[in-house]
């Protein structure tokens, strides 16, 4: 059972998580963007970094990637899909989660840790949590002040302080099905003692959990 | 022809950018400036037969990608 951790020119967190996943004794491959064809695979994961440069908006020249239709089809089987920083603002500008990530309240670009909250377990990123556990995960984003005008974005993770200005202070968010989720702080950078915190391992953990043979 | 597209972020949703510079101003003692939004201004260059052809092609990509529905609304100018 093999996760695609989705490759655009800009990503830079694709070997983190491929290391995190197997870590944990999942597999993991690193898959270009224009592959269109993700059959292979049980679940997928859009890690971090600058895709295309970030050009236009983030995200948005990404989501017209050749692999984003293939995204949106796994999507739509009900297969697990994540979107990690860069991954979550793509995500959302696909359409594949409801709201939209501006600049940070502050206009600071925040790197540190920060501790979120799971306020909701019932998602591919939380069900190895338990209600209301906090987690110490490193934030490293400019644009992670997300907005959600429709008002329906179904918050998984909440801040337990408020670094960026995000809408219910959000950390990630869920659609209704709870299959698709995106996280604005990288789980896969707090995954051994050696990076200052293993608490992201029980968001990868749960993301495993859910895999099932294609 | 030429055609220029402005797309504005809707009143209700936070500037960051806008703020933060309205505050500069007001540090550079301006405090007459009550409000700052920054928008984008695309300046496109369209081959087509006619103005509303150009119109609503240009339309077109705005909805598609030039403007972020979610966020953004947009207006478009074009000159034969």
């Amino acid at each position: 059972m093999t996760v695609a951790v989705v490759v655009f020119p800009g990503t830079n967190c694709e070997h983190d998580v491929v290391s995190a996943i197997q870590r944990l004794g999942g597999e993991a491959e690193v898959v270009w963007h224009r592959k269109t064809d993700l059959s292979a695979y049980e679940g997928v994961i859009l890690p971090g970094g600058f895709a295309h440069g970030d050009a236009l908006r983030t995200g948005a020249i990404a989501r017209f990637s050749p692999i984003m239709s293939e995204v949106s089809r796994v999507a739509d089987a009900g297969l697990p899909v994540l979107g990690i920083c860069n991954g979550f603002q793509i995500l959302c500008e696909a359409g594949l989660l409801p709201g939209a990530l501006i600049a940070n309240r502050d206009l600071a670009f925040i790197c540190r840790f920060i501790e979120v909250e799971v306020v909701d377990t019932d998602t591919v990123l939380t069900n190895a949590a338990e209600p209301g556990q906090r987690l110490r995960i490193p934030l490293n984003s400019y644009e992670g002040n997300w907005v959600d005008p429709s008002g329906t974005g179904r918050v998984v993770a909440k801040y337990t302080e408020d670094p960026n200005g995000s809408q219910h202070a959000a950390a990630a968010i869920a659609n209704e099905r709870g299959n698709v989720v995106g996280i604005m702080p990288h789980p896969e950078r707090a995954t051994d003692d050696i990076l200052g915190s293993e608490d992201g391992m029980v968001l990868l953990q749960s993301f495993i959990n859910v895999l099932v043979p294609a | 022809m030429k055609v220029r597209v402005e797309v504005t972020r809707r009143p209700e949703i936070a500037d960051p950018q806008g703020t933060t510079i309205q505050r500069a101003l007001h540090d550079l003692d301006y405090p007459s400036v009550t409000s700052v939004r920054v928008d984008k201004v695309f300046h496109l260059e369209v081959d087509g037969d006619s103005v509303d052809q150009v119109r609503s092609q240009v339309v077109a990509m705005c909805r598609e990608v030039l403007a972020n529905p979610v966020l953004e609304d947009f207006e478009i100018e074009v000159t034969p």
